[in-house]
């Protein structure tokens, strides 16, 4: 404890300040003094150098013993997996262990200093560096006396021009289509029928018992083709469920929009766009399994929870003459989550859409 | 009497005696078989009776004397079958322990006759899905791998993509599968106990919910790619990474930094 005229707060007091408190006395270890314990780290690095061998006759043996039945049998990969990767790591962490414990014990103990070199260069190599360039300008001709202003221009000329090598291709496989107002769309519309993911089969409104919860997708949507198929089915995905109608809150305008209690909301999470579809049938709570996000089906598929902002799109919905539930519209608005100009532009048209 | 004895030492006797056990003990087996298969569906006045002083004794302090339920605690049972007995006593999660975010499985109350006995009552209420029978849910008779696409889009968003479970909101969660029996599956499917939705046979059809069984069944060989942590997902799996893989390497870390004794 240091006297009370010595205590100066926070200021640094030159006199009293931090000491180098240098390094301490050396202690030799064990090995040093003692010819047993040089002895037994010796043994005790070579165990660990044994135990890396070891590890890779484990590695070999399980790999061509474990391997010869059924390929396809899967504890088999498991169990040829699993050795392999025993003896691996065997193999590795004995060599490294050994290594390390044979530098900590047997190899020398000396505490060095290595002072860092100065990086200012001498006046002398400075000086010669820029003589070199001043040189290589003359030599090339872009200054000094003679000079090649052909050279010159080519040269600017053909650094400017050499990235388009790269760029132009690049550029090129964005695609020329930059039309957003895709997002604004999706396959439903007018008349289209709802299918059941992933085998496309109809459903009715009848099949839809109460506490039911289908996963639709379009009718037609399985017969485009791959890359099509996944990304109109990213955006058309839908949540079908039946509510007992006592259940329901129908929302204000959307009163012809569900059918004696079946409604139809899009799986796409306006947090984030994850599929939402953790549907608790008794408290009615759809959960998105990504951020907790958790919508109120019975009402108009709200946010009761998370970081979603905005309520689930609810497709509207009715059913055909031959009992199947059909789409009336597409969504009036894009699905999933917000985006740059995500409401400008597409209002006019799905808002006719949808008051036909 | 002669004759008789005379026949008996045969020398045919003995075989003649082993083909009649076999044939006894199949017939007994073939018949016995479908039996057990029908007698959950078609109970007898006796079992129905039985079932209600079981559901009496049991069950109708909260669900009430004709299964009418009670705002608020519990709900009717006019109407879930047979089907949803079967999988709620069944699994243990009826008679209820205590209230709760949801009815957690337990050990069962019942045995197996009680059970079909309660579930004969509730059947005779009113008109609800029957217990599956056997060939219904044998997972043999499934493709695996169409059961997998079922699964992928109906149940693993709660159930975990091989059936291990997962968390839901407020305490609820859909349990791991991979224990369940194969009738207790389909049951839940039909008749979707608590929070779980219902999947009737419009929407996965009795051959499909096969599909789904064999598809879980397929778990039980295990996984390839080595420890599942439970396969419930970025939880375990990040407990694993953080404290236990974390914690070795800042172990070896020290161990490497550390002066030798």
């Amino acid at each position: 404890m240091s006297a009370p005229e010595h205590s100066t707060g926070s200021e640094l007091d030159p006199a009293n300040g931090f000491e180098n408190p240098g390094l301490g006395e050396h202690r030799p270890r064990k090995a040093d003094i003692d010819d047993k314990a040089d002895k037994k780290a010796e043994r005790q690095t070579a165990a660990l150098f044994g135990i890396s061998i070891v590890g890779t006759i484990i590695a070999l043996v399980a790999y061509f013993t474990l391997n010869d039945a059924d390929p396809g049998d899967i504890a088999q990969i498991r169990q040829v997996n699993m050795w392999i990767g025993i003896g691996i790591f065997l193999a590795m962490i004995g060599i490294g262990l050994g290594a390390i414990h044979w530098a900590k014990t047997l190899m020398r103990d000396h505490e060095m200093v290595e002072d860092r070199h100065e990086l200012r260069s001498s006046d002398e190599a400075r000086e010669g560096a820029i003589q070199n360039l001043k040189d290589g300008v003359e030599d090339s001709g872009l200054g000094g006396p003679k000079r090649r202003s052909v050279l010159k221009g080519s040269l600017i000329t053909a650094l400017a021009v050499a990235p388009l090598a790269v760029l132009v291709p690049q550029i090129g496989n964005m695609g020329s289509d930059w039309n957003i107002s895709k997002f604004r769309h999706t396959l439903w519309g007018p008349g289209v029928r709802l299918a059941r993911d992933p085998d496309g089969a109809l459903i009715k409104a009848a099949d839809v018992t109460i506490g039911s919860v289908f996963h639709v997708i379009p009718d037609g949507l399985n017969d485009l083709d791959h890359h099509h198929l996944i990304s109109e089915k990213a955006k058309a995905v839908v949540l079908l469920v039946r509510l007992d109608p006592a259940d329901l809150k129908v929302q204000e305008g959307r009163e012809d929009w569900s059918f004696d209690g079946i409604v139809a909301y899009s799986k796409i999470c306006t947090h984030v766009g994850c599929p939402v579809a953790l549907y608790e049938q008794q408290t009615h709570h759809l959960l998105c399994p990504c951020h907790q996000s958790t919508f109120d089906v019975s009402d108009g598929c709200k946010v009761v929870f998370g970081p979603a902002k905005r309520p689930l799109p609810q497709l509207p919905i009715a059913v055909d003459d031959e009992g199947y539930i059909v789409a009336q519209a597409d969504f009036d608005e894009p699905i999933g989550p917000s985006y740059w100009d995500r409401l400008k532009g597409g209002d006019d048209t799905t808002a006719e859409e949808v008051s036909h | 009497m002669h004759a008789i004895a005379r026949r008996r030492h045969h020398r045919a006797a003995p075989l003649l005696l082993v083909l009649a056990l076999l044939a006894l003990i199949t017939g007994v087996a073939a018949v016995a078989a479908p039996s057990a298969a029908t007698a959950s569906t078609e109970a007898s006045a006796d079992d129905v009776a039985a079932g209600e002083r079981l559901f009496a004794a049991n069950c109708a302090s909260c669900h009430g004397l004709d299964a009418q339920g009670q705002d608020g605690v519990a709900p009717s049972l006019v109407g879930v079958g047979a089907a949803a007995v079967d999988f709620q006593v069944g699994t243990g999660r009826m008679p209820m322990q205590a209230s709760g975010p949801q009815a957690p499985a337990k050990p069962v109350q019942f045995d197996q006759d009680e059970i079909n006995q309660l579930a004969a009552w509730v059947a005779s209420l009113g008109a609800g899905p029957a217990i599956p029978t056997p060939e219904q849910v044998d997972p043999a008779l499934g493709d695996a791998a169409n059961g997998m696409l079922v699964f992928r889009t109906n149940c693993a968003m709660c159930h975990g993509s091989i059936g291990g479970g997962g968390a839901l909101t407020q305490g609820k969660f859909a349990p791991s599968l991979l224990e369940t029996t194969p009738e207790h599956i389909y049951e839940a499917m039909l008749t979707g106990p608590q929070s779980m939705p219902v999947f009737n046979d419009a929407n996965i059809t009795p051959e499909h919910k096969r599909d789904v069984i064999a598809y879980l069944d397929f778990q039980s060989n295990g996984s390839p790619g080595g420890l599942s942590l439970g396969a419930i997902g970025p939880v375990s799996e990040g407990l694993w990474a953080w404290l236990i893989l974390l914690g070795l390497i800042i172990a070896s870390t020290i161990w490497v930094g550390a002066r030798s004794s």
